[in-house]
């Protein structure tokens, strides 16, 4: 490549028409490659890459990861490669910057791991491609009617745009030798707090599980749950609805650890915090984590999870396909491996991962049903049946809302 | 030996001109380039296209122009939203403070050590350190210092809790403190010692230790006489670094990252943030604070240079008042008591990621891990190969092609005999100013349009931009420095100029050139947004891994990674000071001192 | 310090002579001298002496072809009927010596003497006996592996001298050699350049400071204020 090509293309670049290619005709040919016959996709699909863009933070999820590329490679003759990211916005970030050049065809991100407001800013710019996950083969399987976040991302509906991958409930990890009653509600939790100073806190938001607290306890303390599934309108409706929030942190804080004037820069951090027995409860998305931990030697075997029987925030978190992908067939492939019984029943178990599933058991062949049954869940988990009811998350515009104010009032 | 060509290098204080050698030998693929021109310009080309790629595509965004996301007019509401936000003020004060404490403590400390040790044997230990410090990548060594200084850390632990009465860690914030002091501490580490390099590279060539003594034979004290009679001089050489330490600190984004204040962060995660965050919408005010960012750091630096010249024109007098001490005991005892203290922390650091690499359990408060293991490398010897291999590649090719590329400029600049074009060559240090987040957007863009994103090709030309800088630093010097008598002498005798090039100035330069070669290196190594961005993600170098997985807070696999990203730079230095004495075994003066 | 002379049995057929013909050499447009004509023998040693800044060493850079860019020469350099004025230096074969003996640091001492051997002499043993040859005549043999920086002042001095004569110059430019030797040193320094500046036959050019450098020539001594 010689230099001269480079400048031709600054001079292309300095010009900076960051031409916006109307996706009208990508579209238009999208719904033709996403409503193919199977068969036709499969024979397609063989030979291509698929760069999967998806967190990299856990090396059991990469191990799980590796799994698939494997599976993918026998079956279909689909080379996956795993880009581990740190910040799925990142992602975002590179579509865009692509778009912006004008790249719509061999972008670097076939499959994308999302969900909330990562999934809300792809699909309200355009830089996804589908509908398609409802043409996938093990669709049908998923448990929709239970699992209503897997058709409303963060109350963004889905439409066909992401496959569901798994499912998120928020819930806590304590130390049992350091804690002998669990609170059972927000409320109790500030009581705690209050009992045990400098014993608890949470990652600053908008860190994904700080944000989260808040979502919790804003949704506890709201009595009219329908306002928090529309956008935030005016700020009177704002203050009003958040007043009970700002009075609860404004109590807990004084009680929380460094008396609420520093906070762990992640959930990650704050599993450090309480490994090192400088908190004593810790947050997590996943309820298969603790033990998950325990078995790699990052937790104290003592470890225990605890959720409040009013419920927790849950929601599902989805596999994408970018708009730009050249290789759209292997990752419908993909995506539709991800949601068959074997790769769920894997995903299920601690060993390899921890994570509930999005199919209905129900659904499934008497076989699968049983390799589903036969799973061990580990120490630190709790059983489906003693998670307690989903809380759903509210519209991400109260969170955007909050994290800002959340700011102004702590984080200075 | 080398110090008579020194002084009588300083005697003959102009270069000499090849002109008309040049005019009939058209002969050597070196002398081609170098008539033409071609390279110095090529290496312009190289820095200056992804820096205004880069400032365009944060100053229109900062001014509402981002029609990706439906923006096309022009308008300052960004700036607005910017003002507004309420981090944003406090944010400003700690990278302010934080980014001026740790410049001006490192200079103290630094130059203090020099003043009062130069010349003796704790000068020559410390200098025997310094090397290895530099090499080690920032984010390894802010994650060792976390590790070290936390309240949990391996210090509390030694004391606790036989005699503090810790059960448990103390509820004090020493990382992430809200004043930054944690994140000095972590600046200084690495810059006290390139601070010292960069002295001890202008006392080489300023003949300082005749005017040491001549200082002292009037009855100076050491640090009188060093203050009085060295610094002024050397000052000006050592200005340039300072400016880069400066604005390194004032934007730096890993080490903010591991042990700056949280809530709000300094300005650069900020910005940081606001590039990454989903909303699409703070791209625009993003780009504002990226501007912003590059504001304070010029400001901060006019500024600097502006108490320089005021500092210079007062202390005249002070100069020549005749006094013969300057706080001769405090100086001597305090800058050792403070390089050292550096000096164990970076050793303290880099054992406790040892220790933790080999960890399987290592509880508060165990002054020892209580399960030791392999685990962490073992599992993940397959990623560590990968993840080296792409590191020493990106690494040792983008610092070669920075080596190649800053000598021809120099040979050139030689050659003409002016150091014209070394004015439009400052502009290489362009990419250590400006934030490297904003302006990588722009270059990612631009390797898209050039068809080359997630290539080799790219990658190394990112990395290039923050490597040239750092190799034309330490290479500037020696190599104007060098002796042309000896070309000279060489063309006499019916040498042609690219012979005598390849045989007499390359070898005699080996030294610095090796050195320049691995400091390049160790800042491939290091650099992490480059690698991201223009990588596509799709290349894994052992600093992206190691950020990527200190999300996983996992200690063990995080000391893995931090551990090897450290030994690879290491070892290229170890080879670069070994390999000269080996090559030169039998010529005692280029032999090390 | 050995009284021999080292003899190349190499060496050109016709011995030149060195023509400086009308030369004005200016520092940034102001003449530093005008109209300086100067012939000089095969072994003839002609002194230049003057004060400094008056341009003798500048004079010595643009008869070797190394004039810095701010200097500038009207007027025509020979040797014999070869006019050198426009050569680049490496093909002008004009030996220089200066104040300090420059010998390369990184080569031995007959690594620095085989630098100097032009290359036509291809043949390895032809370049050792070459080299061992004048070591010996100098009397300085068992110096052959040393490193240069092992060696006292005036042997390193020599070898310089050595080197360059090895190159095969048609003439010698001779800028403050001596200056930097004590006095004792400093004759016999003296002697052995200028004994083998006349038994190769060189038209010799003395830039210096001393007068005694100026008588012990036994020639011509030219003040450049006369121009």
């Amino acid at each position: 490549m010689g230099i001269k090509q480079t400048f031709t293309s600054a001079i292309l670049f300095t010009g900076l028409a960051l031409n916006l290619a109307t996706p009208q005709s990508v579209i238009a040919q999208d719904q033709t490659t996403a409503n193919q016959d199977w068969s036709k996709i499969e024979t397609k699909a063989q030979g291509q890459t698929v760069y999967w863009n998806a967190w990299g933070g856990s090396e059991l999820i990469n191990e799980y990861i590796a799994w698939v590329g494997k599976r993918v490679w026998d079956d279909n003759k689909i080379t996956l490669k795993h880009v581990k990211v740190t910040d799925t916005a990142d992602v975002v970030s590179r579509v865009l910057a692509e778009k912006t050049a004008g790249k719509d065809a061999e972008g670097s991100v076939d499959l994308v791991w999302i969900n909330g407001e990562n999934f809300a800013s792809m699909k309200k710019n355009g830089l996804l491609f589908g509908p398609f996950s409802e043409n996938l083969p093990n669709y049908p399987l998923v448990d929709i009617e239970n699992k209503a976040t897997t058709t409303m991302d963060f109350t963004i509906p889905v439409d066909g745009l992401e496959a569901p991958w798994g499912m998120a409930k928020f819930n806590f990890i304590y130390d049992s030798a350091r804690v002998d009653q669990t609170p059972n509600s927000s409320a109790e939790l500030l009581t705690w707090a209050k009992n045990n100073s400098g014993r608890f806190t949470y990652p600053s938001p908008p860190d994904y599980l700080g944000s989260t607290f808040l979502k919790q306890v804003l949704v506890e303390s709201v009595d009219d749950h329908k306002i928090l599934r529309q956008a935030v309108t005016d700020e009177a409706e704002f203050k009003k609805t958040t007043a009970a929030l700002w009075d609860y942190l404004d109590q807990l804080h004084p009680a929380l650890w460094r008396d609420g004037k520093q906070f762990p820069v992640s959930s990650s951090a704050q599993q450090q915090l309480l490994d090192d027995g400088e908190v004593d409860i810790h947050l997590s998305f996943n309820p298969g984590a603790a033990s998950s931990l325990i078995k790699s030697g990052e937790l104290a075997p003592s470890v225990r999870t605890f959720v409040f029987d009013k419920g927790t925030i849950g929601n599902t978190h989805f596999i994408a396909i970018p708009y730009n992908s050249s290789s759209k067939e292997a990752a419908m492939i993909v995506a539709n491996f991800l949601m068959s019984p074997e790769a769920q029943a894997r995903k299920q178990d601690p060993e390899y991962w921890g994570d509930d599933t999005v199919l209905s058991i129900a659904k499934l062949s008497a076989e699968d049903q049983k390799i589903f049954s036969a799973i061990e869940l580990g120490v630190a988990t709790l059983p489906p049946q003693d998670l307690g009811p989903t809380l759903l998350e509210p519209h991400p515009s109260w969170m955007e809302r909050i994290e800002k104010e959340w700011l102004t009032r702590y984080g200075q | 030996m080398a110090d008579t060509v020194r002084t009588i290098n300083s005697t003959i204080s102009k270069q000499i001109r090849y002109h008309q050698a040049m005019k009939n030998h058209f002969g050597s693929i070196l002398s081609v380039l170098f008539s033409l021109h071609t390279v110095p310009v090529l290496t312009l080309m190289v820095f200056l296209l992804p820096v205004l790629a880069g400032l365009t595509s944060t100053v229109l965004p900062a001014f509402g122009y981002l029609p990706v996301i439906g923006q096309i007019s022009i308008n300052t509401n960004a700036w607005g939203q910017l003002f507004a936000h309420p981090a944003l003020p406090s944010a400003l004060i700690t990278s302010l403070s934080s980014g001026i404490l740790a410049t001006i403590l490192s200079l103290i400390v630094s130059l203090s050590f020099v003043a009062a040790w130069q010349g003796t044997a704790s000068f020559r230990k410390a200098r025997r350190i310094l090397a290895p410090i530099l090499a080690i990548p920032h984010s390894a060594l802010a994650i060792g210092l976390a590790f070290l200084i936390a309240p949990s850390g391996w210090i509390v632990r030694v004391f606790s809790p036989w005699a503090t009465g810790w059960e448990r860690p103390p509820d004090i914030a020493i990382i992430h403190d809200e004043w930054g002091i944690s994140l000095v501490l972590g600046l200084m580490i690495k810059e006290t010692p390139y601070l010292l390099l960069m002295i001890l590279a202008a006392l080489d060539q300023s003949q300082a230790k005749q005017r040491l003594k001549l200082a002292k034979t009037l009855g100076y004290h050491p640090i009188a006489a060093w203050v009085k009679g060295i610094l002024p001089v050397i000052y000006k050489q050592i200005r340039l670094p300072i400016y880069a330490v400066l604005a390194f600190s004032l934007s730096v984004v890993d080490i903010a990252l591991i042990l700056g204040p949280t809530t709000p962060p300094t300005l650069s995660i900020l910005v940081l943030r606001w590039f990454n965050d989903p909303d699409l919408n703070y791209r625009t005010i993003a780009a504002a604070g990226a501007l912003l960012q590059l504001f304070v750091v010029i400001c901060v630096i006019v500024t600097w240079w502006i108490t320089e010249k005021a500092i210079s024109r007062l202390s005249k007098r002070w100069l020549i008042n005749g006094r013969r001490t300057f706080l001769e005991q405090p100086v001597r005892q305090v800058s050792k008591f403070s390089l050292n203290s550096i000096f164990l922390l970076f050793f303290g650091s880099l054992l406790v990621i040892l220790l933790w690499s080999f960890t399987r359990r290592w509880r508060y408060p165990d002054f020892l891990p209580s399960v030791w293991s392999i685990q962490s490398w073992d599992r993940n010897i397959h990623n560590l190969l990968w993840s080296s291999s792409s590191t020493l590649i990106i690494g040792l090719i983008s610092s070669f092609v920075a080596v190649v590329l800053v000598v021809v400029c120099l040979e050139n600049e030689k050659r003409r005999g002016k150091t014209a074009g070394s004015g439009a060559l400052w502009l290489v240090y362009l990419p250590l100013m400006i934030p490297q987040v904003s302006f990588l957007f722009g270059v990612q863009i631009l390797t898209i349009k050039a068809g080359i994103d997630a290539s080799w090709l790219a990658i190394i030309w990112s990395h290039l931009l923050f490597v040239l800088p750092y190799v034309f630093l330490s290479l500037t010097d020696p190599y104007r420095q060098h002796d042309d008598r000896y070309i000279k002498v060489a063309l006499s005798m019916g040498i042609s100029p690219a012979r005598a090039f390849w045989r007499i100035r390359l070898p005699m330069l080996l030294r610095p050139l090796l050195f320049a070669f691995s400091i390049g290196f160790a800042v491939s190594v290091a650099q992490y947004l480059p690698t991201l961005f223009v990588g596509g993600g799709r290349f894994s170098t052992l600093t992206t891994e190691a950020v990527n997985l200190s999300a996983s807070g996992n200690r063990r696999i995080i000391a893995v990674y931090a551990l090897l990203q450290a030994l690879l730079p290491l070892l290229c230095f170890i080879a670069a000071l070994t390999l000269p004495n080996i090559v030169f075994r039998n010529r005692r003066a280029l032999k090390e001192h | 310090m050995s009284d021999n002379t080292f003899k190349q049995s190499v060496t050109p057929a016709q011995f030149p002579t060195l023509y400086l013909k009308d030369l004005k050499l200016c520092l940034r447009g102001e003449a530093l001298f005008t109209n300086l004509s100067l012939n000089i023998s095969p072994g003839e040693i002609v002194t230049l002496m003057g004060p400094s800044g008056c341009g003798k060493s500048s004079l010595l850079a643009a008869i070797s072809g190394t004039l810095e860019s701010d200097f500038s020469l009207v007027g025509e350099i020979f040797l014999d009927d070869l006019n050198l004025t426009n050569l680049p230096p490496e093909e002008r074969h004009i030996g220089m010596l200066f104040q300090e003996d420059l010998l390369f640091p990184h080569m031995s001492v007959s690594e620095n003497l085989c630098f100097g051997i032009p290359a036509h002499i291809k043949s390895k043993k032809e370049r050792v006996s070459l080299i061992s040859q004048a070591l010996k005549d100098a009397g300085l043999s068992e110096f052959e592996n040393r490193d240069p920086a092992t060696l006292s002042g005036g042997q390193r001095a020599r070898i310089a001298v050595l080197r360059t004569l090895l190159s095969q110059p048609r003439a010698l430019l001779l800028d403050e050699p001596f200056s930097k030797l004590d006095t004792e040193l400093r004759t016999r320094f003296r002697d052995f350049v200028f004994r083998h500046a006349r038994a190769h036959n060189l038209p010799t050019l003395l830039v210096t400071h001393d007068p005694e450098d100026a008588q012990s020539t036994g020639g011509k001594v030219i003040r450049v204020s006369d121009f």
